[in-house]
C-alpha cells in the first residue's frame, strides 16, 4: 500500500514538474473519454451519407466539413476514436501478455527456452516490419482481429527483449532468493516476484507501442488493407481524404490526420513521462 | 532462367545505364516540344500482347510499337472529338485485301520494315498469327472471337501475300484483325531467342520489342518508365508528329493531378471523375470524356442461391438503387444514366436504359411479395484495385437497401483474389464493370448473359430463351431478324434482372491545352500516333 | 576479426532460414490465385490450369518449397509476374534508390536531431529541452504517407519550389554513370553538378518525409547519452580542472556519447529501410519497397520473397557492421556473438 502511495506521490510530482507530461496525461484522459462517450455525443450519424452535401468545407453545421459522400467528418473522427483505441489497446494487450511472459521466462530460465525465444525474436526482427504486418493482414484477411494480430507480432521482439533483460538481472537478486528459500515454487517465483518487478519498464513499452499500433493500422489502411468500409477509422479517412488534398478539400484528410497524430503524440509523450516516473535517472 | 542468362541480362541492364547518352537518354538535344510526357497509375508489365498476364498498360505499349494488318478508320463523335470508327477498316501493314466467301487475301505494303531494318514478310505475319492462336490464354481467346482458331487457316502465299482461310462466315473476323492482339512480330529476330522449351520466344519478347510500329521502345523499366522513340521509316500510316513519348508511372492519384495542373505532365487517363470534372471547369486543361462503347457498371447477383434466386428480390433491389446519387456523387456526372426508360424495349441498341428507377414504395411492395418479406443480411463485394469508384457505390447501395430491409456488409477483395472469386461464382452480390472490345450487343451478351457461363456471367445466369436469342443474333445476316433477337434478349435481361446496369462509364483523358489530336479507341489506351503538341 | 565475422554470420543463419520459411508460407497463404490473376480476364478454367502448371503452382507446397530452395541455392529469386523481369535484376537496380533515399533521410535526421539532443542535454529542463522533445515526438507521430502528401501539396503545388514528385530524376536529366548507384554521389563523381543538383532536388522531399520520422529516437538517445556523459566522473574531473565549458561538452562528453548514438543510428537505418515503402509509393520512387507492396497486393510471390530475404540479409550485415564499428570506436568493447 505504501508503495502505491509513493507511486502516486511520484506521479503527482512528475505531472506537475514536467508540464509536457501533464498535458499528455490530460490528452490521454480526453481520448479515453471520447472513445467511451463519443458515439453518444456526435451531432450526426457517422455513416449517414448525403449526396446533396458532399465535400462541404468546415462550417457551423459541420465543424470539420463533410466528406466525398456527404458524411460529417467531425462525427466520423470522434466515433473513430473508439475503434482506433480498441485496435491499439487490443494489439498492445496481446503482445504485452505474450511478449512479457515469454521474455520473463527466457530471462529467468535461460537455456533452451532463452535460445528458442531469442531465435524467434531475431527472426521477426530480421523482417522489414511493416511489410511483415502487411503480409499477415493480406494473408489472413483484412479484419480488425488480423490487424491487431499483425501489430502484436511485429512488436513481439521488443517486449521479449526488454522483459528478458529485466528478468535476467533479477534472476539472482536477494528478494528472489528469499522467495525461493521460503518455499515458493519456481513458477510462483516468476509470476509473483519477478514479473511484477518488470512491469514498470514494460509500461513504458506499452505506451510507446500504443502509438506505433495506431500508425501501423493507418499505414495498412493507406494501401487498402484496413478495416471494412464504411466503418470510420482514422487511417482510412486520411487515406481516402488524401485524394482530395490536391483539389483543395484539405479538411477530409487533415482532421482525421490531426486526431491520429494527437493520439500517437499523446502516447509517445506519456511513454517518456512514464519512464521518468519509474526512474528519474533514466530519463531520456 | 539460367544463371548465365541472368548475368547477361543484369549486365545489359547495367550497360544500359552506363552508356548514358545513347540510346538510353534520347533526352539530350530534344526539346520539350517534341516530347510527350504521359503519366499513369500502372505501367506495362510486358511488351508482348500475347504474353501470359500482360496487363492493360501492356496493350498500349504493344499498340504503339507493333503494327497490325489493318486498323480502324476515324470519325467525329457528337462533341467533335476524334473517335475510331468500327465500321471502317483501313490498311496498316496491308496495302489492300480481297475477300471472298471462303478466304481473304492481303497484300503487304512495299518497304515495310521492322525496327531492326529487316523487311516485313508474309512469313512474319503467319508466324505471329500462329503464335496468337497457339499460346493459349487471352490472345487465343480473342482470336477465336473472330473465328481465327487454327494455324492451318493462315497461309503465306509469297513474301508479300498472306491469306486467311475462313472456318465459317463471321462478321467479326475482319474487325478482330484490327484489335490489339493480331500484331505482326519480327519472326526472324524472335526465333533467334526461341528455345526448345520456349518455341515462341515468350521470355524474350516480354521485355524486348520486335515490331514495325510507329514507335520503337527505347527504354523499358517496368513499374517506372517507358520511353518511345518515333520510327522514321514507318509505313503504317501518316508520320506521327510527336518524336518521343515518355511514360512515367505515378502511383499517387493526387500527385497525378498536381503534375497535370502544374503543366509538368502532358496527358493522363488516370484521374478520379471528380478531378476530371473540376479540371474541365477550370479550363486549364483539355478534358475529353467519351462514353465507353459497349461497357456498363453493374450490380450482379448470384441467381442460383437464396435470396437472389427470387426474381422479386432482384426487381425490388432494382427499384431501390440510388441511380442518380451514384452518377452525381461517385461519377460527378461523368457517366451516362442507364435507368428510367419509359415503356418496353423498342430499340436494338446496346447499352440502353432499363425501366427501373429509384422508387422505394415499389421496392418495398416487391420485397413484401417475395420469399423474404422480412428482409435479410448479405454481402456486396468489389475489387479493391478499383476501390475509387466501387467503394462509394457500395456505401450508397448499402444505405439504400437498408431502407427495404436488406442489410449489406461491404467486402473488399484484393486484386489477386478478385478473379478467383468471380470464377467460383459464389459471391451473393457484387459490383463490377464489363465492356466488350467489339461493339456488338450480341458480343456483350454472349460473354455476360449466355448460359455458357463465361467468367463475365458473374451471376451464373442460365436461360435457354436468352441463349437462343443470343446465338441467333451472333450469326444473323438479316438486319430485321437481328434487331428482333437483340430486342428479345435485352427484354429478358431487364425483366429478370440477373444484373442491374448502373451507368455507362466515360473514358476520360486530361491533356495540356497544347496537346491535340486525341482519338478514342475501343481498347481504352492512348494512341500516340495521332497526337500533336504545339 | 575475421573469425568473429564468420561466427556472427553463422549465428545469423537460423534467423535467415526462419525468414525464408516464414515468408514462403506467408506468401502461399495470400488470398487468391496468381494463375487466375495472370490468366487474364477471359480465361477459362482450363487456361488457368495451364498457367498454374507453367508457374509450378500445381505442385504441393512442400514440393514448391524445395524448388524455391533449389533456385535460391543457384542464386535465383525467380521471375516477377507483375513486371515480367527477374526479381534479382529488379532488386539490384532498385536497391540503390531505396538506399539513397534512406541515407539522405538519415543524414537529415542526424543533422537536426544530434545538435538538438546535445542542446537539450546541456540545458536539461529548460524550454529548449521541452521544445526538442515536442518537435521530435510530433515528427514520429505522423504517418509518413500523410507527411509526404502534405509536403508535396505545400512545396510542389502551392509554393511551387519542389520538382515534380516523379521519381529520382526529372525527364530531361540523364542518369549519371553508375559507380555507387546513388545518383547524387555518382553525378558528383562524374563532375556533373547540374545532374547532382537535379537529383538532390528530387530527393529533398521524400528524404525530409523519412527524416522527420527518425528525429525522435536520435534526439532522445543523443540527449540521454549526453546527460550520462556530462554526469560522469571524468567530465566532473575535467570541469574541476578548469577546462572551458565548450571544450567539455564537445570534446569530452560528446565523444563519449557517440557510441550509443551510433547504435541507435544503425537501428534507425534498418527501421527506415523497411519503413520507407509508403514514402516510395507517395513519391513514385523506384525503390524496392514500392516494388514489394505492389507485388504483395497482387499475390506475386517471387518479388515478395526476394525483397524480404534481401532486407533480412541487409539487416544482418548492418548489425555486423555496427558491431565492428563499435569495436573500432571503443576498443574496450568485446564483440561477442
Amino acid at each position: 500500500m505504501a508503495a502505491v502511495q509513493a507511486y502516486a506521490r511520484h506521479l503527482r510530482h512528475v505531472v506537475t514538474e514536467n508540464p509536457v507530461t501533464g498535458a499528455a496525461f490530460a490528452l490521454f484522459l480526453l481520448l479515453v473519454l471520447t472513445a467511451i462517450l463519443g458515439p453518444a455525443l456526435v451531432p450526426f450519424d457517422p455513416l449517414q451519407s448525403d449526396a446533396s452535401r458532399t465535400l462541404h468545407p468546415p462550417s457551423a453545421r459541420h465543424w470539420f466539413g463533410t466528406d466525398q459522400l456527404g458524411r460529417d467528418v467531425f462525427s466520423r473522427v470522434v466515433v473513430a476514436t473508439r475503434l482506433d483505441m480498441t485496435i491499439a489497446f487490443a494489439s498492445v494487450l496481446l503482445v504485452f501478455v505474450t511478449g512479457t511472459l515469454t521474455g520473463v521466462a527466457a530471462g529467468h530460465f535461460g537455456g533452451w527456452v532463452d535460445r528458442l525465444t531469442g531465435r524467434i525474436a531475431d527472426t521477426i526482427m530480421a523482417f522489414p516490419l511493416f511489410v511483415l504486418a502487411m503480409g499477415i493482414v493480406a494473408a489472413l484477411g483484412n479484419s480488425i482481429g488480423n490487424i491487431v494480430l499483425a501489430t502484436a507480432v511485429v512488436n513481439f521482439p521488443l517486449y521479449v527483449r526488454v522483459a528478458r533483460a529485466e528478468a535476467n538481472v533479477r534472476r539472482d537478486a536477494g528478494f528472489v532468493e528469499a522467495a525461493r528459500v521460503s518455499g515458493n515454487s519456481e513458477a510462483r517465483v516468476v509470476l509473483f516476484h519477478i514479473l511484477p518487478n518488470t512491469l514498470p519498464i514494460m509500461m513504458v513499452q506499452v505506451s510507446l507501442t500504443l502509438g506505433y499500433a495506431i500508425l501501423n493500422a493507418a499505414g495498412l489502411s493507406f494501401i487498402g488493407l484496413g478495416v471494412r468500409p464504411p466503418t470510420p477509422e482514422w487511417g482510412i479517412m486520411v487515406a481516402d481524404g488524401a485524394n482530395y488534398i490536391q483539389s483543395g478539400e484539405w479538411w477530409v484528410a487533415l482532421f482525421p490526420g490531426l486526431a491520429l497524430m494527437l493520439a500517437v503524440f499523446c502516447f509517445n509523450l506519456l511513454g517518456d513521462g512514464l519512464r521518468d516516473l519509474i526512474d528519474p535517472r533514466r530519463r531520456t | 532462367m539460367k544463371r548465365r542468362d541472368f548475368l547477361k541480362s543484369s549486365a545489359a541492364a547495367a550497360a544500359g545505364v552506363a552508356i548514358g547518352g545513347v540510346p538510353w537518354n534520347p533526352a539530350l538535344g530534344q526539346s520539350r516540344k517534341d516530347t510527350l510526357l504521359a503519366i499513369s497509375e500502372n505501367g506495362p508489365n510486358s511488351l508482348d500482347i500475347h504474353g501470359v498476364g500482360t496487363n492493360r498498360p501492356g496493350y498500349e505499349a504493344s499498340w504503339n510499337s507493333y503494327d497490325r494488318l489493318v486498323t480502324f478508320g476515324a470519325k467525329k463523335d457528337a462533341n467533335g472529338n476524334d473517335h475510331y470508327d468500327y465500321t471502317r477498316i483501313e490498311p496498316e501493314l496491308a496495302e489492300d485485301w480481297n475477300a471472298t466467301d471462303g478466304s481473304v487475301t492481303f497484300r503487304l505494303k512495299r518497304g515495310a520494315k521492322f525496327h531492326d531494318g529487316s523487311p516485313v514478310t508474309a512469313a512474319d505475319v503467319k508466324w505471329s498469327f500462329d503464335r496468337a492462336v497457339t499460346v493459349g490464354g487471352f490472345p487465343t481467346f480473342q482470336m477465336k472471337a473472330g473465328s481465327l482458331e487454327k494455324p492451318e487457316q493462315f497461309v503465306a502465299v509469297d513474301d508479300r501475300t498472306f491469306r486467311i482461310d475462313f472456318l465459317r462466315k463471321d462478321k467479326l473476323t475482319m474487325p478482330d484483325l484490327g484489335v490489339p492482339v493480331p500484331v505482326v512480330i519480327n519472326s526472324g529476330l524472335a526465333k533467334k531467342h526461341a528455345t526448345a522449351a520456349d518455341p515462341w520466344a515468350m521470355d524474350w519478347l516480354r521485355t524486348n520489342e520486335a515490331g514495325s510500329g510507329a514507335y520503337r521502345v527505347a527504354r523499358f523499366q517496368p513499374g517506372t518508365e517507358v520511353v518511345f522513340q518515333r520510327n522514321e521509316e514507318w509505313v503504317g500510316g501518316p508520320k506521327p508528329k510527336i518524336q518521343r513519348v515518355i511514360w512515367r508511372i505515378v502511383p499517387q492519384g493526387g500527385n497525378r493531378r498536381a503534375l497535370l495542373e502544374r503543366g509538368d505532365a502532358d496527358v493522363s487517363f488516370d484521374l478520379a471523375s471528380k478531378d476530371f470534372t473540376e479540371l474541365a471547369d477550370s479550363r486549364k486543361l483539355t478534358i475529353v470524356g467519351t462514353p465507353v462503347e459497349n461497357a456498363l457498371q453493374y450490380i450482379g447477383f448470384n441467381v442460383n442461391k437464396p435470396p437472389f434466386d427470387d426474381v422479386k428480390v432482384r426487381q425490388a433491389v432494382a427499384w431501390a438503387l440510388p441511380y442518380q446519387a451514384i452518377i452525381d456523387s461517385v461519377m460527378y456526372g461523368r457517366a451516362l444514366p442507364m435507368f428510367g426508360a419509359k415503356g418496353p424495349v423498342t430499340d436494338a441498341a446496346w447499352p440502353q436504359p432499363h425501366g427501373y428507377a429509384t422508387d422505394l414504395d415499389r421496392a418495398k411492395a416487391l420485397m413484401a411479395a417475395s420469399a423474404h418479406p422480412n428482409g435479410f443480411e448479405t454481402t456486396i463485394s468489389f475489387d479493391l484495385g478499383l476501390a475509387g469508384i466501387n467503394e462509394p457505390i457500395c456505401v450508397l447501395v448499402q444505405e439504400s437497401l437498408a431502407r427495404i430491409g436488406i442489410t449489406l456488409t461491404i467486402n473488399k477483395i484484393p486484386g489477386a483474389n478478385w478473379r478467383n472469386e468471380l470464377l467460383k461464382k459464389q459471391l451473393p452480390m457484387l459490383t463490377n464493370t464489363f465492356g466488350g472490345w467489339l461493339n456488338f450487343p450480341d458480343y456483350f451478351f454472349f460473354w455476360a448473359y449466355h448460359g455458357q457461363n463465361a467468367l463475365f456471367n458473374t451471376m451464373g445466369y442460365k436461360n435457354p430463351k436468352m441463349d437462343g436469342a443470343i446465338e441467333r443474333a451472333r450469326f444473323a445476316t438479316d438486319p430485321a431478324a437481328y434487331a428482333a433477337d437483340v430486342k428479345a434478349f435485352v427484354g429478358i435481361a431487364f425483366d429478370e434482372m440477373p444484373r442491374i446496369p448502373l451507368f455507362q462509364p466515360y473514358l476520360n483523358v486530361a491533356m495540356q491545352k497544347n496537346v491535340t489530336g486525341y482519338r478514342y479507341w475501343f481498347h481504352r489506351q492512348l494512341d500516340y500516333r495521332q497526337l500533336e503538341k504545339a | 576479426m575475421l573469425a568473429m565475422i564468420g561466427r556472427r554470420l553463422a549465428a545469423a543463419l537460423p534467423s535467415i532460414a526462419g525468414v525464408v520459411v516464414v515468408t514462403f508460407l506467408l506468401t502461399r497463404l495470400l488470398p487468391g490465385d496468381p494463375a487466375a490473376y495472370f490468366a487474364g480476364p477471359a480465361a477459362t478454367p482450363q487456361a488457368i490450369e495451364e498457367i498454374r502448371q507453367r508457374l509450378g503452382l500445381d505442385q504441393s507446397v512442400p514440393a514448391q518449397f524445395l524448388t524455391y530452395l533449389g533456385d535460391l541455392a543457384r542464386g535465383e529469386f525467380g521471375l516477377s509476374l507483375t513486371t515480367g523481369l527477374p526479381v534479382m535484376q529488379e532488386l539490384v537496380t532498385r536497391l540503390p534508390a531505396s538506399l539513397e533515399l534512406t541515407l539522405a533521410g538519415l543524414l537529415f535526421a542526424v543533422a537536426v536531431a544530434v545538435p538538438l539532443g546535445i542542446l537539450a542535454a546541456v540545458r536539461a529542463g529548460s524550454w529548449i529541452d521541452h521544445a526538442t522533445r515536442i518537435v521530435a515526438t510530433a515528427g514520429v507521430s505522423l504517418p509518413t504517407f500523410f507527411t509526404g502528401l502534405l509536403l508535396v501539396h505545400v512545396f510542389y503545388s502551392v509554393l511551387q519550389v519542389a520538382p515534380a514528385p516523379m521519381g529520382r530524376l526529372d525527364i530531361f536529366s540523364s542518369t549519371p554513370p553508375p559507380v555507387t548507384g546513388l545518383y547524387v554521389l555518382d553525378a558528383l563523381l562524374a563532375g556533373d553538378g547540374e545532374t547532382a543538383l537535379a537529383a538532390l532536388a528530387q530527393l529533398a522531399l521524400p528524404a525530409l518525409t523519412l527524416g522527420i520520422f527518425a528525429l525522435a529516437p536520435l534526439a532522445r538517445m543523443t540527449r540521454a547519452a549526453m546527460l550520462a556523459a556530462l554526469g560522469s566522473e571524468f567530465v566532473r574531473a575535467a570541469r574541476a580542472s578548469g577546462l572551458s565549458r565548450g571544450r567539455i561538452v564537445w570534446v569530452y562528453a560528446f565523444r563519449n556519447a557517440m557510441l550509443p548514438v551510433l547504435t541507435t543510428l544503425g537501428m534507425v537505418f534498418s527501421f527506415l529501410l523497411g519503413a520507407n515503402v509508403l514514402v516510395e509509393k507517395v513519391f513514385a520512387w523506384p525503390g524496392i519497397g514500392s516494388y514489394a507492396i505492389e507485388a504483395l497486393i497482387v499475390s506475386d510471390y517471387a518479388p515478395v520473397q526476394g525483397f524480404v530475404l534481401t532486407m533480412a540479409l541487409l539487416y544482418v550485415l548492418l548489425n555486423l557492421a555496427i558491431d565492428i564499428l563499435y569495436g573500432i570506436v571503443d576498443p574496450r568493447v568485446k564483440v561477442e556473438s
